[in-house]
């Protein structure tokens, strides 16, 4: 459940995250141009903005209620060692609710730099808020700050827990730029199939080619971070990119298997091997040791090929976005121009829904790559579970309710693009 | 004040700031639901939606505050309240999915059966939230909450007379405190004819409510003794006291059409009363357990107060910022348009950009993914910031929109 959650939350989460500073960006483009159209997309993008806050504030506050209602245990052990993240995390989200009120209703109505001047905690909000988010998530990927002591958490440091834990940062960046890259396909991909149905007048050229450089400058960019990532936990949690790889055995010169499916009896079937590239990558030496699933008992072991699968998804749609990325900004330096080709256009209308893919497998990848563990090493996920009955049955709600939360949401942002123009 | 009672008093303050402004959300949905058909309930639910729209995000999230705090500063109080009350939690979760969805919705729908539908969602979730939250408020006071992972009763430890005092009790509260501010916010637009509906309202939510209030004290006589004694018996009562004139007081100003005094004088109300139950209850948390025993380690408490305060100082001023802009009507619709600037032409610097770009882009690489040290990591990620930034400047989309 806390899962399904997760996946309808952070994808909205990308908007709150790259979104305000986009806008920002086209209102600054108007300030600085006077060019009416910057000003009607500003507008325009403001509202869907608001409209995806709205259900983002509603999602993660349900977030808030399962983080009680299902890891009891959890919350009750250590809320002392990471609450503190969550409490700041609710200062940002209160800052950002305070100046989306103010930005939304105030186009037209404030002088406009202060106008623009009141976006700008909007855009920091949004970071620090997912900061928390994420220094909690890298203090259960790698618990520091407490001594277990009879079933309980002491000698807490919330400040060194959360803060100074190595493992926090490469999963901070690493969601930063995928909120832009969410946020730049996604958005460029909807003004991609308006303009393969021919609207290729200046505003919706304008509402493609902003989103889409962001996020073509940033797909390359994710590749490099994601490397930075796998070596972080090749050293951190060597159990986990052992399930990433399907490495059986704690090998010297270990290989990489591109696709493929790994058996029981840990070998990987189907599977095109590329010999000490793992070693390679992790340790930057072709001939380094790597520690396999055999280091730890089977008990203590993700499921692998969950994890594995997820994660080739990820880097798979990385690679072809950074492709896209670079094959964008080569064509716009031989042809000066914005690219016109429906290969092309069609390429960028796909890649939005694939980014909202490689994000949640990403997430996937993490989260089930460190199980059975919830606090990594510390706390088990059957001990962290509710005692309540009748979860199947708010699941099945829970369900229901999401199912109908996002027809609503797509209804709404159909009805608000079909809005005549400049018109409020 | 012992150093574990500071967050207790933190989320009492935050639980009274959600009473008084969210409680007033859910307030104008009562109302759109009850506003009926034709022209005049039309302009009650424009009324109600318009008034709301710009605070409803930052009013909502005193809830989330509550929690938070509560979970950091008494993590086993949190997980057993959570997992004992999780059937009315689940519902008010529920309620607020809805709220936040058609209030989302409803800047799409344009026409008035559209409107209609989606307010009476809001409207029936709006009524469902505060009756659940003050359920759970009513199986916490009456100490149905006994320590550990849902060992209390799923149903009886909500669904209980006190329980249902208070659920009814919220939602009156709710409805009265929207009724006074949307005659004020009516009355500053010069609505003579809204000021006239909502006053009614105004008054009719304040008479039932008070008398919901005087019922509840003899439901607490019979069902939760403890609270009972030490609330009307013990120096509480004195809260008590203060709540029932301040509640009699805001009545008073509304028959009077002293609007914008009632506005201030309600929360007067619900702040005595939140006290009260505080004191009344002390020491307990819950059943069995004291509000030190539930307290997180000191390190953590210090940690919760340090940020509570620093986040106070940058947000009150926000928050009043944003209550002056909409009190002062600078929000609303048909305010100052202001003209736009004027158009020039910028020529874009795009060699000298593409230039940072690349040299951005090999120091990126050079020190995020060759080199191993921390610090090298660290700058390797702000380079590779100033290739994007300097990336966009080079490729200038701008541009290639207007030559396309
Ligand atoms: C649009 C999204 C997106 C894209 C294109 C990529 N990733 Fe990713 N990845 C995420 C979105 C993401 C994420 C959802 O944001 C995760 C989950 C946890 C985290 O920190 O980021 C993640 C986690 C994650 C982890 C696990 C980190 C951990 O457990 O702490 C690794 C090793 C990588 N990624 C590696 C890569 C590589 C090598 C990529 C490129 C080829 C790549 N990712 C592309
Ligand atoms: C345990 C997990 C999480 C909880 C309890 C949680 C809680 C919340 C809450 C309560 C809100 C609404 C705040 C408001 O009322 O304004 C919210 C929104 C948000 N959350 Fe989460 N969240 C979680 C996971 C995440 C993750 C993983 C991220 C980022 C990576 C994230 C980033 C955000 C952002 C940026 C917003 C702002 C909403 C928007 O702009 O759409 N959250 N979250
Ligand atoms: C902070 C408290 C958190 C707890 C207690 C928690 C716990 C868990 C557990 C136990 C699972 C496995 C459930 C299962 O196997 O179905 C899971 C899955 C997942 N979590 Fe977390 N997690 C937390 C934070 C986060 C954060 C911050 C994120 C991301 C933003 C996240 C994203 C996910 C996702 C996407 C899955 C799905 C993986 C799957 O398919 O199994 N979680 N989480």
């Amino acid at each position: 459940m806390q899962a399904l959650s997760f996946a309808v939350h952070i994808p909205l989460v990308c908007f709150g995250i790259a979104f305000p500073a986009i806008v920002l960006y086209v209102e600054w483009l108007w300030l600085r141009t006077g060019d009416p159209v910057y000003r009607t997309l500003a507008e325009r993008w403001t509202r869907v903005m608001v409209t995806l806050f709205a259900v983002g504030v509603i999602t993660g506050t349900i977030l808030s209620f399962e983080m009680g209602l299902l890891w009891p245990a959890f919350t009750g052990t250590f809320g002392g060692v990471f609450g503190l993240g969550f409490a700041i995390e609710g200062f940002s989200f209160f800052m950002e609710a305070i100046f989306i009120g103010i930005y939304a209703y105030g186009w037209r109505r404030l002088p406009r730099w202060w106008h623009f001047a009141s976006g700008i905690p909007i855009v920091i909000t949004g970071f620090t808020g997912s900061l928390m988010v994420i220094a909690v998530n890298g203090w259960m990927n790698h618990p520091t700050g407490f001594v277990m002591h009879n079933g309980r958490a002491t000698h807490v440091d919330p400040l060194q827990a959360l803060f100074v834990n190595p493992y926090f940062w490469h999963e901070l960046v690493h969601m930063y730029v995928a909120g832009y890259l969410v946020t730049g396909f996604v958005v460029a991909s909807v003004y991609a199939v308006a303009r393969l149905r021919g609207k290729t007048d200046r505003y919706h050229a304008t509402a493609l080619a902003i989103p889409l450089t962001i996020a073509a400058l940033a797909a390359p960019v994710q590749v490099l971070v994601g490397d930075w990532s796998a070596r972080d936990v090749a050293t951190m949690q060597p159990t986990k990119l052992a399930a990433f790889e399907g490495l059986a055995r704690t090998t010297r010169a270990a290989p990489v298997h591109v696709l493929g499916w790994y058996q029981p009896d840990g070998r990987i079937v189907w599977g095109v091997k590329i010999p000490k590239l793992l070693s390679t990558l992790a340790f930057h030496d072709p001939n380094a040791v790597v520690r396999g699933l055999d280091a730890v008992p089977a008990r203590d072991r993700p499921p692998v090929n969950g994890v594995r699968l997820a994660f080739q998804t990820m880097v798979g749609i990385g690679t072809l976005l950074a492709l896209l990325g670079v094959v964008f900004v080569i064509l716009r330096w031989r042809r000066g121009q914005l690219p016109e080709h429906p290969m092309f256009l069609g390429a960028v209308a796909l890649a939005g829904p694939l980014s909202v893919v490689a994000l949640i497998a990403g997430w996937v990848t993490t989260e089930l790559g460190r199980q059975p563990w919830v606090v990594y090493g510390v706390m088990r996920t059957s001990a962290a579970v509710t005692g309540a009955g009748g979860i199947p049955v708010g699941y099945g709600a829970l369900v229901v309710v999401y199912l109908g939360t996002y027809l609503g949401l797509a209804w709404t942002l159909r009805r608000l693009a079909r809005a005549p123009l400049g018109g409020h | 004040m012992h150093l574990d009672v500071w967050p207790l008093a933190f989320v009492l303050a935050g639980l009274v700031l959600y009473v008084v402004l969210g409680g007033a959300d859910f307030g104008a949905g009562f109302w759109q639901l009850f506003a009926g058909r034709g022209a005049k309930a039309d302009a009650i639910r424009d009324h109600a939606h318009d008034s709301m729209a710009p605070v409803w995000e930052a009013n909502h999230v005193w809830l989330v505050f509550v929690l938070t705090v509560t979970w950091t500063a008494y993590p086993e109080a949190l997980a057993s309240i959570a997992s004992t009350l999780a059937v009315p939690l689940f519902i008010a979760a529920i309620g607020i999915i809805f709220r936040g969805a058609t209030y989302a919705m409803r800047g799409g729908a344009t026409a008035r059966r559209e409107q209609l539908l989606v307010d009476s969602v809001f409207g029936v979730s709006s009524i469902l939230t505060p009756f659940a939250l003050g359920a759970a408020v009513g199986g916490i006071a009456s100490l149905r909450v006994p320590t550990g992972n849902a060992s209390g009763d799923l149903l009886t430890s909500w669904f209980n007379a006190t329980g249902i005092t208070i659920g009814i009790l919220a939602v009156g509260v709710s409805a009265y405190l929207a009724a006074i501010y949307l005659t004020a916010d009516a009355q500053r637009h010069g609505q003579a004819e809204l000021v006239e509906l909502f006053r009614r309202r105004a008054l009719g939510a304040g008479v039932v409510t008070g008398a919901a209030a005087a019922a509840s004290i003899v439901v607490l006589r019979f069902d939760a003794h403890r609270l009972f004694d030490r609330l009307l018996l013990g120096s509480p009562v004195a809260a008590v006291a203060v709540s029932a004139v301040a509640g009699l007081a805001t009545l008073a100003l509304v028959a009077g059409r002293r609007y914008e005094l009632a506005r201030y004088a309600a929360p007067v109300a619900v702040a005595a009363i939140v006290v009260g139950w505080g004191l009344a209850q002390r020491p307990l948390m819950l059943r069995d357990l004291t509000v030190s025993q539930a307290a997180a380690s000191r390190s953590t408490l210090i940690a919760v107060i340090v940020a509570v305060v620093g986040g106070g100082v940058l947000l009150f001023p926000s928050l009043a910022l944003l209550f002056r802009l909409v009190l002062g009507g600078r929000l609303a619709h048909g305010a100052v348009a202001e003209e736009a600037p004027e158009r020039v032409e910028r020529p874009s610097r795009t060699t000298l950009a593409f230039r940072a770009a690349v040299a951005f882009a090999i120091a990126g690489v050079g020190l995020l993914t060759v080199a191993e040290a921390p610090w090298a990591h660290g700058l390797g990620v702000a380079a590779l910031f100033g290739f994007v930034v300097a990336g966009v400047v080079a490729v200038d989309p701008a541009g290639l929109a207007r030559r396309s």
